[in-house]
């Protein structure tokens, strides 16, 4: 990858390492999560020191993913507001998972897809840490009959959120160019004007 | 016990009334599940509480405690009007037929005989009509007005229901109900077993309680039989042995009245003591009583002991005072005792009046405690918060403290309530300095001899002439002490019917009590436990469960005392000519030439039915009593109320206010002037066990305080309500002796009840608290109770007391 | 640790079989609420042969004492008063882990071999495989199991597997003063509990009856009832139990469905990517700024 000096900026250092204790969290939450879940994934909590330490790490974890999110959320939120465009962008979002992105609407900072998954996102974790918090029993003492939903909510937000973000990885793997505005923060500005054309222009004022 | 625990297993009507057998007897109680479950038979509590018994049972009565002989008078009342009793065994084998003496009466309250001053009766006209051999004169019609028959249906034809109910607060259809259960077992073939315990003994008419009861077992054919009788269900694992042996110095072991200044000389005591038969052919085998207390002497003094001196007789202590508990604190309290020898006792917490007692031994010089535990007696100077408030300043008692063994850290005998006398095996060394109790009383008993042989004394000779012919001086082994109880031959005991034959040679064990004489051939520590341990080794250690009768009687397991005989009087079990009254439980019968059976015979072996030799072999008339000279406030019971009562009169008498309560009950100065009055004291308390405690001893132990840990009283829902008390309140309970606080259980299980036009309230309060232990602390519950006893035991009040109570 | 003259029927979170070659009968443990004195016998005997003491509580109005199970208080007994028919009936209620056919609790346990189910019947906690989680608690519909403040493993009664391993009773069987707890194979209890219910309805209690809930498979532990139609007079023994429809749905049919979802999130990326290629930023925009550059 070559460095140039024209690239643009897409993301500062703060929200660069936001992203990734968000990002970290999520992982370790995930795995020692889905290790409680299925025993398939048991083995995973070896990654954690044991059982015993997942079962002690994670709802920790759960605190930091949340108050990290939370910071992203006051950050980024502003810029995830949908409008009429993401709409339009986003009934034609099948053209654009064929790879026929040359027709799209064009898009500000986020199109309509990362708006979605912005709130999507948003909603998973607050359901995630309520209904964490009704399973914590090295903490609180809830009604069974509560702790039981909050275990089927925990786990099904729990998968859902797994699904989008692996749909999150993958689409910043697919979209070339993408992955680097989180390792250094710039993208270059073809791939700004190719995929986000509106804040293209609005950077770069052309 | 007449009968013993498995024994329950055989009746048809488990009654409980006067204890709590599941609370207090979780194990014998299995006995009458037994019951229950495999003979069909009916439980029936009666109890001013709804109690752990009740929760099994098939119908529950409350009662007002206090009040059971009114209760069981009433029973008798319905007995004998609706004709519920069991003729012939009523006619042959009772008293009922018995010519009683002119003179005798019953008026308002007081039998003939009574001295107001004395509080006591002069018992003269408490007798029979006599013929001139000195028989009792009999009415085998039971129609002459005199009989005992008459004379006890007209004592109790007062005890009309609706009367019943109105002292006893029981709804009188719930007492009509019981009545028709008990009614049901005067047929031949139907028993009834009655469990009580200090529910009856512990009041101030306690004896009289459970001889009405006797009276009542008589009446429905019950005694002797099996799933039968009369019995008390003891509370310590080894009271029973304790009370065989002499617990109370009235008597000497095996209940052998002690001498007393009266008795001038050894001739004199023996005299006086063996009763004349009364009834013609009757083996009235207490006129052994020369036997028994020779061979005790020489038990005791050996060859010290011969006819030469009396057998000792001088050097045995002679009565001059009560000497029951209540005596002793009263004797300690007026300052008239320096030392006190406490052992296996925590009298600051098991004795009434608690302030009294601490008073008492305040007044010691010094005072040694033998115990496993650190007693709440122990530290009756110690201040303990509010628990014990003592000034060790002005407390100038030196306490000794002897840390002892547990039973489980020593071999020896326990003897149930069934009269089964088992030996246990050490289980295990006590902890730190602890010794054996016999090795301390040795050890006592060792370095008395000593100075007394050093330096002499008033009378050195009782101390220094007994026998002591242990291996190890100072460690008596409890084999040898058994041994001894048992009994043994000094010279040849010889068969008295053929003189040739030699039954016993000196130096052996004797095989039981017929073989003890006067003649100082015999040595028996205790005759009743004659032959316990006999040539054959020691019987008591025996654990053959095999019962081929599926009585229950395994007759090789342990020994039971007498003679091994597992159900007293089981001659009355059968009819006159020698046929089990119920075939099916046949306890032992006539073969033609011997009684036998199931059971060792309560019956000289050889005596044919047509002898007419009567089952009550005890008796100097042959047969039961239910007109009974012995007790001290009347030859039939009579309803007393408690001594603080909530009533001001007694129903029964109204117009008598000196019969209020037990008229011949001791009441020391002091003592009647801290009763309370019901207006201020408008509440009847009663004291009780649990059953996840053991007296005062398992709130030491860790277990126990986790599942019973703090001190509680019992209210009705009632009571709660107009006091304003909430379930799990601390409350406050005073009686006019002092108060408790505890935390307040508020139940269904106990009711106000109407009595005499009024609402009585019950306060039920445990005992188990005090203030040394792992549980929580607590406060001594006798604080509260009264400093009167039972006129005959003086077994103190504990059952039936005024209190009031309120919120803390 | 595995008991190994039992076999295991059931394992938590294995999804392979358990060795289970041996022919097993299936025990029980009967307690015949009608003969219950509650002397609490059982709980001593439970706290002596487990070596688990107790904290020296509190009395709050009531003879339960403990006042509720807890780590080291694997059984109580409960005390209701209730008035039937005019009639006071004390009802006390050994409580106790119901060793379920279908335990709940190791439907939820998340720890491979922390909650096992003998072939026999007893449903075990080993603590050295427990992680502390409390689900079991979520999951038993007896509301039985405690974690401890001390070391944050669940425990509850182990039925004395390891007396019954050697083929004792119970150690509250054992001390039961009147034979209220039965032990022995679940047929011959249920057995026993006949004649025991004919007793009862020969004493006036119709509807007396045995509590064996087929909602969680018959349980392990029975109670013999004077008024089996209404269980919840004995302290909320519970009318009808069974597992959770949610903790059904939880630990059954979200596990495989999630799985499929996530594997098909995953295959679905991957596929795309190897189908569709991927999203290259255009030559010509490239070159289009390299010109712009190069002016």
């Amino acid at each position: 990858m070559i460095r140039n000096p024209k690239d643009l900026k897409r993301y500062t250092a703060q929200e660069r390492a936001n992203h990734w204790v968000v990002g970290i969290s999520f992982i370790l939450l995930a795995i020692s999560g889905l290790a409680f879940f299925h025993p398939a994934f048991w083995p995973m909590t070896q990654l954690f020191g044991g059982g015993v330490w997942a079962r002690i790490l994670h709802p920790f974890l759960g605190v930091l993913m949340a108050l990290s999110f939370l910071s992203i959320f006051f950050r980024f939120r502003s810029l995830n507001v949908m409008t009429p465009t993401d709409r339009e962008w986003l009934s034609r979002a099948k053209e654009m998972v064929d790879g026929n992105d040359h027709d799209m609407p064009e898009q500000g900072k986020y199109n309509g897809g990362q708006k979605m998954m912005f709130w999507a996102l948003a909603l998973c974790m607050l359901l995630l840490m309520v209904s964490g918090v009704l399973l914590w029993r090295a903490y609180f003492g809830f009604p069974v009959e509560l702790v039981r939903f909050g275990a089927v909510i925990h786990a099904a937000t729990a998968a859902v959120m797994i699904a989008l973000i692996m749909v999150h990885i993958y689409a910043a793997i697919w979209v070339k160019g993408t992955v680097r505005a989180m390792w250094y923060g710039t993208v270059t500005r073809a791939w700004a004007k190719q995929h986000h054309r509106a804040w293209y222009r609005q950077v770069t004022g052309k | 016990m007449t009968n013993h625990w498995v024994d329950i297993k055989n009746a048809d009507l488990v009654l409980v009334m006067g204890g709590n057998a599941a609370e207090a007897h979780p194990c014998g109680f299995k006995w009458v599940i037994e019951a229950k479950k495999d003979r069909k038979a009916k439980l029936v509590v009666v109890d001013p509480r709804f109690t752990r018994s009740a929760a099994v049972s098939d119908y529950y009565a409350p009662i007002r405690s206090g009040s059971d002989i009114a209760f069981l008078g009433g029973v008798i009342n319905y007995l004998l009007t609706n004709d519920k009793i069991h003729h012939d065994y009523v006619k042959a084998y009772t008293n009922a037929s018995f010519l009683i003496d002119e003179g005798y009466k019953f008026e308002d309250g007081f039998f003939s005989g009574y001295n107001p001053e004395k509080r006591s009766y002069a018992k003269d006209t408490w007798k029979y009509q006599t013929d001139k051999d000195g028989y009792a004169k009999v009415d085998p019609t039971l129609q002459d007005p005199r009989c005992a028959f008459q004379l006890m249906k007209q004592h109790y034809s007062r005890y009309t229901p609706e009367l019943v109910s109105k002292v006893t607060g029981t709804p009188k259809d719930a007492f009509l109900k019981v009545c028709e259960h008990i009614a049901e077992t005067a047929a031949p073939n139907k028993t009834m077993t009655i469990c009580y315990a200090l529910g009856w003994t512990q009041h101030s008419v306690g004896s009289q309680n459970i001889r009405t009861m006797a009276m009542i077992q008589l009446l429905l054919g019950n005694m002797g039989m099996a799933g039968g009788g009369i019995n008390a269900l003891r509370g310590h694992a080894n009271v029973q042995g304790i009370t065989d042996m002499c617990l109370y110095s009235e008597v000497l072991p095996g209940y052998l009245a002690a001498p007393t200044d009266a008795d001038k000389n050894w001739a004199e005591f023996v005299d006086k003591r063996t009763p004349k038969t009364l009834r013609p052919n009757q083996m009235n085998y207490g006129q052994n009583f020369s036997k028994w207390a020779t061979s005790l002497m020489k038990a005791w003094y050996g060859a010290a002991a011969t006819d030469k001196n009396d057998y000792a007789y001088d050097w045995l202590p002679k009565k001059d005072a009560a000497y029951d508990v209540l005596a002793i604190f009263e004797r300690m309290h007026q300052g008239k005792m320096n030392g006190f020898l406490c052992q296996g006792f925590n009298p600051l917490a098991s004795v009434s009046n608690k302030k009294k007692v601490g008073d008492a031994m305040a007044k010691l010089k010094y005072l040694v405690v033998i115990d496993p535990l650190a007693t709440d007696t122990s530290e009756f100077w110690k201040p303990h918060g509010e628990f014990n408030e003592a000034d060790p300043a002005k407390i100038q008692t030196e306490v000794f403290r002897l840390p002892a063994n547990l039973f489980a850290e020593e071999s020896g005998s326990f003897t149930n309530s069934g009269r089964v006398i088992q030996w246990h095996w050490k289980a295990a060394d006590g902890p730190g300095e602890s010794k054996g109790d016999i090795e301390i009383m040795a050890g006592l008993f060792l370095k008395l001899k000593e100075m007394y042989a050093k330096d002499g004394g008033k009378l050195p000779e009782p101390i220094l002439n007994l026998t002591w012919p242990h291996r190890i001086a100072a460690k008596p082994s409890p084999e040898e002490l058994l041994m001894e109880i048992s009994g043994k031959a000094l010279g040849e005991v010889l068969d008295p019917k053929d003189k040739t034959k030699v039954l016993a040679k000196p130096g052996e064990q004797l095989a039981g009590f017929a073989q003890l004489r006067d003649d100082g051939s015999t040595a028996c520590g205790n005759w009743i436990y004659g032959g316990c341990w006999s040539q054959a080794g020691n019987l008591t250690a025996r654990r053959d469960n095999s019962d081929p009768s599926g009585l229950g009687q395994t007759l090789n397991w342990g020994y039971a005392w007498p003679a091994n005989r597992r159900i007293l009087y089981n001659r009355a079990s059968c009819d006159v000519s020698g046929k089990p009254w119920d075939p099916k439980r046949a306890v032992i019968k006539w073969s033609g030439t011997a009684w036998g059976g199931n059971d060792v015979p309560d019956m000289r072996p050889d005596a044919a039915p047509d002898e007419n030799v009567m089952p009550f072999i005890m008796t100097a008339e042959g047969v039961a009593r239910l007109f009974a000279p012995a007790l001290a406030e009347g030859p039939f019971p009579e309803h007393y109320e408690p001594f603080e009562t909530p009533l001001d009169r007694n129903p029964f008498h109204p117009n008598n206010p000196k019969a209020v309560s037990n008229p011949a009950a001791r009441v020391y100065k002091g003592d009647m002037e801290v009763f309370g009055k019901a207006k201020d004291f408008p509440y009847v308390a009663t004291t009780y066990r649990l059953v996840e405690h053991f007296h005062f001893w398992t709130k030491h132990a860790r277990i126990n305080a986790v599942l019973q840990p703090e001190q509680f009283v019992e209210i009705g829902e009632e009571l709660a309500k107009e006091k304003g008390i909430a379930n799990g309140d601390k409350v406050k309970v005073r009686s006019n002796r002092g108060f408790i606080k505890a935390v307040a259980v508020v139940t269904k299980r106990i009711k106000a009840l109407d009595v005499d036009g009024k609402k009585v309230h019950t306060v039920g309060i445990p005992l188990h608290w005090g203030f040394k232990g792992v549980a929580k602390p607590g406060y001594i519950t006798n604080t509260l109770t009264p400093f009167v006893g039972d006129a005959n035991s003086q077994t103190p009040e504990f059952k039936a007391f005024l209190v009031n109570i309120e919120k803390a | 640790m595995a008991l190994q003259s039992l076999d295991i029927a059931r394992r938590s979170a294995t999804t392979t079989p358990p060795p289970a070659v041996r022919e097993t009968t299936e025990v029980a443990k009967l307690i015949d609420v009608s003969t219950c004195i509650g002397c609490k016998a059982c709980q001593a005997a439970c706290m002596e042969w487990n070596d688990i003491r107790d904290e020296v509580g509190t009395n709050s109005g009531v003879y339960d004492n403990p006042a509720d199970l807890t780590a080291k208080s694997w059984t109580v007994m409960r005390y209701a008063e209730v008035e039937e028919k005019g009639r006071l009936e004390w009802l006390i209620r050994k409580d106790g882990c119901m060793h379920c056919a279908d335990p709940g609790c190791l439907k939820a346990c998340p720890a491979p071999g922390a909650i096992i189910q003998y072939a026999n019947g007893i449903v075990d906690f080993h603590q050295e495989n427990c992680i502390g989680c409390g689900y079991c608690i979520t999951g038993c519909p007896f509301n039985i199991p405690r974690i401890s403040k001390e070391d944050s493993k669940a425990y509850k009664c182990s039925l004395c597997s390891d007396r019954v391993a050697v083929g004792q009773a119970p150690a509250c069987a054992k001390v039961c003063p009147t034979g209220a707890i039965q032990f022995g194979s679940k047929e011959q209890m249920k057995d026993y509990a006949d004649k025991r219910i004919g007793d009862l309805k020969s004493r006036g209690y119709d509807k007396a009856g045995l509590y064996d809930p087929q909602g969680v498979g018959g349980t392990h532990v029975m109670y013999v009832l004077h008024h089996a139609d209404r269980p919840e007079l004995y302290k909320g023994l519970p009318n009808d139990p069974g597992i959770s429809p949610l903790v059904s749905l939880w630990k059954g049919f979200a596990k495989p469905l999630a799985n499929v979802a996530l594997a098909a999130v995953a295959l679905g990326s991957l596929f795309h990517y190897v189908t569709k290629g991927p999203n290259e930023v255009s030559k010509e925009l490239e070159d289009e700024l390299e010109k712009e550059d190069a002016q």
